[in-house]
């Protein structure tokens, strides 16, 4: 399988990770660490940058990972520029996740906030991931920004709900010169191996290892899907059909 | 930024509502309405109303499991800590059913900037970072001017502010949301007009619409959560909450950049002698709270040390997301206990780790920090 690259990164795993919802630290660090995840995004919001022995981070301490700082909570671009500058200075990365979703209950992006934004922190050196809706040409507005790449939803996050924007997901896969990140929605390993086949880059799944009975198992199921998703893709899927392919072709007649 | 403004508020929408007619409308859901409510997937207020009506009550346990699952799918394993802090038990209003109310004979007191920063010290010594401040009503002394101060004092150890002090002013709400307060939880304690004037006789708490209007002035203000509730007890619990319910839907249809949470103040039968117009058992009160996560995935459910040790414990599974623990109702009461002092006597009076290890022991994960100063 061929090597994901992200700006200055080089990745092995195309599974991304996140760290809420999990009952423990201990379990989050050990489903993660078994997904094979390179790249886990942390809330701002929860972690305690003051706290030299944040749980959260303290449990994230490994050569494995990568960490990938997201602005949950923040309402504007204004708010996460701010955010972002913080995210850089304590958690010394200047990747970000730009998350801004002003509306709390589906938590559904903000594409004007979210392009400014972009435009800002790429000029000021940010290698930004944005969340945004499977807009196919807010995509190309994103990619005139500076974005590092794209990360359009699969449904609203924490539905577990799958790929009900696949028809456009796959004009983004077409038309992209950025990675393609299919982030928020994905509820099962079938979900994550669409996604690969389809063409994404990567996946980013939290809600459906965290919540589930066995967080580590399913780690590894993700892991194995994504995995799968991707040799598929690049092993070229025969072509559908519904039909099939009569055995007296109509045009035979010319080649004689 | 997207503020909108309209002469429209929900007691206007609310007009007014023949109370008889709702409370019929929801005793008369049959087992089948209640069925059809359960094996929905979005469900609606007329869902809500079969879910807490007596017809439900033989399926708690299939609402109790579907609670807990959508609970967990929204909000993970995890429960979210906060404490109170009793700034001041002055108070101007008379509340037949409250300890600070005017009429009642403790000692007043409102804590100066030095036992502010002596209670911050206790509470932080407990691992607190969402605080909950909380005051009487007396305009005069615990005003706008106190709150200012009272917060910029705080702002330097917590992460997140909440405050559950009198109604106030958009313009007011507008300065104490720049100084730092991210939440306001205003209870309208009940929906019943008459029954509200009767319990609410004296001061400016007895403006049933002024109150009745608060969310409205702070989803304008642009709060970023606001926290709604009834008391219960005060009149029918169903009907209440349907009330309740219907305020919230307007809330979130209108104000779609606030985030909201609902809380279950049970009046205890014995507490300040006030006759009790219904009393909610524990399995009622449990209904209640897999009703409002069964209607609404999102909304935040906090239980106070209001309640029993025992149904605390259970709960944590059943749909809540907030906690608090280890509190004092009296102000000053962290770092200079003084019981004549407090509102009301807690039940759950186990320490902050005690609770936590309760909480783990769940499977769930206790989350201190969820927010952070820098956000609005």
């Amino acid at each position: 399988m061929k090597d994901l690259v992200i700006a200055d990164k080089t990745f092995k795993s195309r599974l991304f990770t996140g760290t809420g919802k999990f009952s423990s630290s201990q379990l989050m660090e050990e489903a993660l660490l078994a997904s094979g995840s390179e790249l886990v995004t942390v809330a701002l919001k929860r972690v305690d940058v003051k706290n030299q022995s944040d749980d959260i981070l303290t449990h994230l301490n490994h050569n494995q990972f990568n960490l990938l700082p997201n602005t949950s909570g923040v309402r504007t671009a204004k708010e996460a520029v701010f955010a972002a500058e913080l995210a850089r200075q304590a958690l010394e990365t200047n990747w970000l996740k730009l998350e801004i979703h002003p509306d709390p209950k589906y938590l559904l992006p903000d594409p004007i906030e979210t392009l400014k934004a972009t435009e800002e922190l790429a000029k000021k050196g940010f290698i930004v991931l944005p969340y945004i809706h499977a807009d196919p040409v807010l995509c190309k507005r994103l990619e005139d920004a500076g974005t590092a790449a794209v990360m359009p939803l699969g449904s609203p996050i924490g539905s577990n709900k799958g790929l009900k924007t696949s028809d456009f997901i796959e004009i983004i896969i077409e038309q992209s010169n950025v990675p393609v990140i299919v982030d928020a929605g994905i509820g099962a390993p079938s979900h994550a191996a669409m996604a690969m086949e389809m063409g994404a880059d990567a996946v980013l799944v939290n809600t459906a290892i965290a919540v589930s009975q066995d967080p580590v198992a399913m780690g590894v199921a993700f892991k194995k899907a994504v995995e799968a998703g991707r040799m598929a893709y690049e092993a070229k899927l025969g072509a559908t059909a519904n039909e099939a392919v009569a055995s007296s072709p109509l045009t035979s007649f010319l080649d004689v | 930024m997207y503020k909108q403004l309209s002469n429209h508020t929900f007691s206007n929408v609310l007009g007014s509502p023949d109370w008889e007619s709702i409370k019929a409308s929801i005793y008369e859901k049959t087992a089948r309405d209640v069925e059809r409510a359960i094996n929905k997937t979005e469900r609606n207020l007329e869902d809500f109303k079969a879910l807490i009506s007596p017809a439900a009550a033989p399926f708690l346990e299939d609402m109790a499991r579907q609670s807990h699952l959508l609970t967990q799918k929204r909000f993970g394993k995890t429960i979210q800590m906060y404490i109170p802090m009793y700034l001041s038990n002055e108070c101007q209003n008379i509340c037949t059913y409250c300890g600070f109310s005017l009429d009642v004979p403790i000692k007043r007191k409102t804590l100066s900037d030095q036992e502010i920063l002596e209670e911050v010290k206790v509470i932080k010594s407990y691992g607190y970072d969402h605080i909950l401040l909380v005051t009487g009503e007396a305009n005069k002394t615990v005003g706008v001017e106190y709150f200012l101060n009272a917060i910029k004092l705080i702002k330097p150890y917590f992460s997140h502010i909440a405050i559950e002090v009198q109604p106030l002013d958009q313009e007011e709400y507008e300065q104490l949301i720049a100084a730092g307060v991210n939440t306001v939880l205003v209870y309208q304690e009940t929906y019943h007009d008459a029954n509200y004037k009767k319990h609410h006789p004296k001061g400016k708490k007895s403006n049933f619409t002024y109150r009745l209007e608060t969310h409205d002035r702070l989803g304008l203000a642009g709060i970023h959560k606001m926290g709604l509730g009834v008391l219960i007890g005060l009149e029918d619990w169903r009907t209440d909450s349907f009330m309740c319910a219907s305020h919230l839907a307007y809330l979130e249809k209108k104000y779609w950049q606030s985030k909201y949470s609902i809380s279950f103040p049970r009046l205890r039968p014995c507490s300040g002698g006030v006759e009790l117009k219904s009393v909610m058992s524990d399995r009622e009160l449990v209904q209640l709270i897999c009703a409002y996560r069964l209607w609404n995935g999102e909304v935040e459910l906090s239980l106070s040390t209001r309640e029993s040790e025992r149904f605390r414990d259970n709960v944590i599974k059943l749909g809540i997301t907030s906690m608090s623990a280890d509190s004092k109702t009296d102000p000053g009461g962290y770092a200079n206990p003084n019981v004549n002092l407090e509102q009301f006597e807690i039940d759950d009076k186990r320490s902050t780790a005690h609770i936590l290890e309760v909480i783990r022991n769940q499977g769930y994960e206790p989350v201190f920090k969820d927010w952070d100063g820098v956000l609005q």
